[in-house]
């Protein structure tokens, strides 16, 4: 149990303790919010939060897609609330009680009404780009001074890997991120639903998969820190967080954060109400509660990341919004792509390529 | 009738909780995967009637199972790990049930507190605890390079060692108590007589212990091997990526890929294939039975 968990538990502890006449439960990825906001939220409103954690959105849509998750609100990513908006498993936002909408920002709204048309269902949390992760000293040992940190060359070309597998790689566990990126790399299109093409991605992961130690979605964060591992495919504010982690334990480990030179996936983490949520009038306080500008800027400042909220903008720490790595320059944000959700078949045949390039068959 | 009310209970039991959901998870099988809530086609709708339902169902996936070479790896990786596990359970269990079988008759009850014990703590959390003792940092390492044997840590967590080690620590009581069962019953006279008719302690043992002791060995192994085959907790926490189980297969397809008909296909053959060691343990059984009487 990390010591987030064991915070989380103890805040969960102390609301027990009081009296509450309401509750909301809020399904959200892990080590994604400053926790001192949970109890803000409990104090300003006398409703009891329960806070839970995911770390794979395979997960939170097969929970959607049964239905009866007892959530009233959930945090999908945007290629994969499209779908799940397809299958009705969420409700329509009422305006007249979301006063701080206007905070909102309209470069970043633009962009997830691609999943979300009109923005009906759902707001914007955070966003980021999903690039490599790392360890600046460990690197320069295994592939000397000129090593290709920014490029996906470090971790799609096996003769870079290999040398890299000694020191440790970990991959996110996530198909849906890890395909367009080998397919960026040997230029193909990377929001392709063609099978033909997503089928392609096959020999460029088999080719590294045995110098990858692992695919996982959150351990990296501290393996990067302890330097347990010396590279590690992941989300941006995650590996920036695994970089304060580091500098805040002094042990000498230095982590960088690059979105790849090749063009990196951007993706939205969006806020949405399930249709059978328990307490919807609740759910949409807390949503509400987060578009407050100062609520916002709180979350950005601690998890590292971006978010789509433009009057939260003015309270971030300089850390923070002067970073390229969080907030991208125009010429970065130029070389960023979208993916959709992918239709069935195409989902089939890249769970499938998953599964046999995961277990080495 | 009091009799077939006796047996109506039974029955009643293996309908609602097994026939049922398994001809559910049946009909599941044979539907196509959709983008809906729940995610499968078709639903079935009173209003259109059961034939039109019927209709759109097919075996569609499980030729999909058959064409795809993974399942089988699967399943005879599953078999594989079972198999080696329940003899390695027996080489482990063996020697504890024949020492308890002859342990002073004042200590038994205390030896065996001690082997149903662990299961007064939470599976999970001795599986987690074996994380801890075997990961690279973890306890064994560190004691091991303070000991010297090692100079460098045993890679131990995230393989198929680890996966063995988490299979047999848990199953062992499974397998201790059947044997400890059958070697307590037994007649301390009949070694004294095989060693008066000239057998060294050894053949005794080979030649009278081992033979009456086999219902317990056999019962043993089927306790064991069963679940095992289609374990998923203990790979999925221990094992690496590459761990391949059936039990792990199965999993994936429902929550990774979200595709709930082809789950549910394999969920039904995996459901077979169990049925073939489950009956030859039942006929094991019955015939121990028989001869009992």
């Amino acid at each position: 149990m990390s010591l987030k968990s064991v915070t989380l538990a103890a805040v969960a502890a102390a609301s027990a303790s009081a009296a509450f006449a309401e509750e909301v439960r809020v399904y959200n990825w892990s080590d994604y919010i400053d926790e001192s906001l949970l109890a803000k939220f409990e104090e300003e409103t006398g409703i009891k939060l329960i806070y839970d954690v995911f770390d794979s959105n395979e997960l939170l849509e097969t929970k959607m897609l049964a239905g009866g998750s007892g959530y009233d609100v959930v945090v999908p990513t945007g290629s994969f609330m499209a779908r799940q908006i397809e299958a009705g498993a969420f409700q329509k936002l009422d305006p007249s009680k979301l006063s701080n909408l206007g905070n909102m920002w309209d470069t970043i709204s633009t962009r997830t009404a691609l999943y979300d048309p009109g923005n009906e269902y759902s707001i914007n949390y955070m966003w980021g780009t999903t690039g490599i992760g790392s360890n600046a000293a460990k690197v320069k040992d295994a592939l000397g001074e000129d090593a290709p940190v920014d490029s996906l060359a470090l971790v799609f070309d096996p003769a870079n890997m290999e040398k890299l597998a000694e020191c440790g790689v970990y991959f996110l566990d996530a198909p849906d991120e890890i395909i367009p990126a080998a397919l960026k790399y040997i230029g193909e299109d990377p929001n392709s639903q063609d099978v033909k093409i997503i089928a392609k991605a096959e020999a460029v992961l088999q080719a590294v998969r045995p110098y990858v130690q692992k695919f996982h979605s959150s351990e990296y964060i501290n393996a990067l820190a302890n330097g347990e591992i010396c590279v590690a495919v992941g989300w941006s504010g995650d590996i920036l967080q695994a970089r304060d982690r580091a500098a805040e334990a002094e042990n000498g480990v230095e982590i960088s954060y690059h979105a790849p030179k090749e063009g990196a996936l951007m993706w939205f983490d969006q806020m949405a109400i399930p249709v059978d949520a328990p307490n919807p009038d609740a759910a949409h306080k807390f949503l509400n509660f987060m578009m407050d500008a100062h609520n916002m800027a709180a979350a950005s400042n601690y998890v590292y990341y971006a978010n789509g909220n433009k009057a939260s903008q003015e309270f971030l720490e300089a850390d923070v919004i002067e970073d390229p790595a969080i907030y991208p320059d125009a010429a970065t944000l130029e070389n960023l792509y979208i993916k959709e959700a992918y239709p069935i078949k195409a989902q089939r045949t890249a769970t499938r390529l998953w599964t046999k390039v995961k277990s080495g068959t | 009738m009091r009799r077939f009310l006796l047996i109506l209970i039974p029955y009643a039991w293996l309908l609602a909780l097994f026939l049922v959901p398994f001809a559910i998870v049946f009909k599941m099988a044979l539907s196509d995967i959709a983008v809906a809530r729940p995610p499968y086609f078709p639903q079935f709708d009173w209003a259109e009637g059961i034939w039109v339902f019927l209709a759109e169902l097919d075996f569609e996936n499980f030729v999909w199972l058959t064409e795809d070479d993974l399942y089988w790896k699967a399943y005879l990786s599953s078999l594989k790990i079972a198999a080696i596990s329940t003899l390695l359970a027996l080489l482990v269990g063996y020697p504890m049930a024949y020492g308890m079988a002859r342990a002073p008759e004042q200590w038994r009850p205390t030896l065996m507190m001690l082997v149903i014990l662990p299961f007064w703590t939470s599976f999970l959390i001795r599986v987690y605890a074996w994380m801890g003792i075997l990961s690279n940092e973890g306890f064994l390492n560190q004691f091991l390079l303070w000991t010297g044997v090692i100079s460098a840590p045993l890679t131990i967590l995230n393989t198929n060692w680890a996966v063995y080690i988490g299979i047999v620590y848990t199953y062992l009581p499974f397998m201790i108590l059947p044997i400890y069962a059958a070697l307590e019953r037994m007649d301390g006279a009949l070694i004294e007589a095989a060693e008066d008719l000239g057998c060294s302690r050894l053949s005794a043992f080979w030649l009278v212990t081992f033979p009456l002791s086999r219902p317990g060995v056999i019962a043993g192994s089927f306790l064991v091997f069963i679940p095992v085959l289609g374990e998923f907790v203990i790979p999925s926490l221990l094992g690496g990526s590459d761990t391949l189980m059936i039990g792990k297969v199965l999993w994936e397809e429902f929550f990774s890929n979200r595709d709930w008909p082809v789950a549910s296909a394999v969920a039904v053959v995996l459901l077979l294939l169990l049925i073939v060691p489950i009956v030859l343990f039942q006929r094991n059984q019955q015939k121990q039975q028989e001869a009992d009487r």
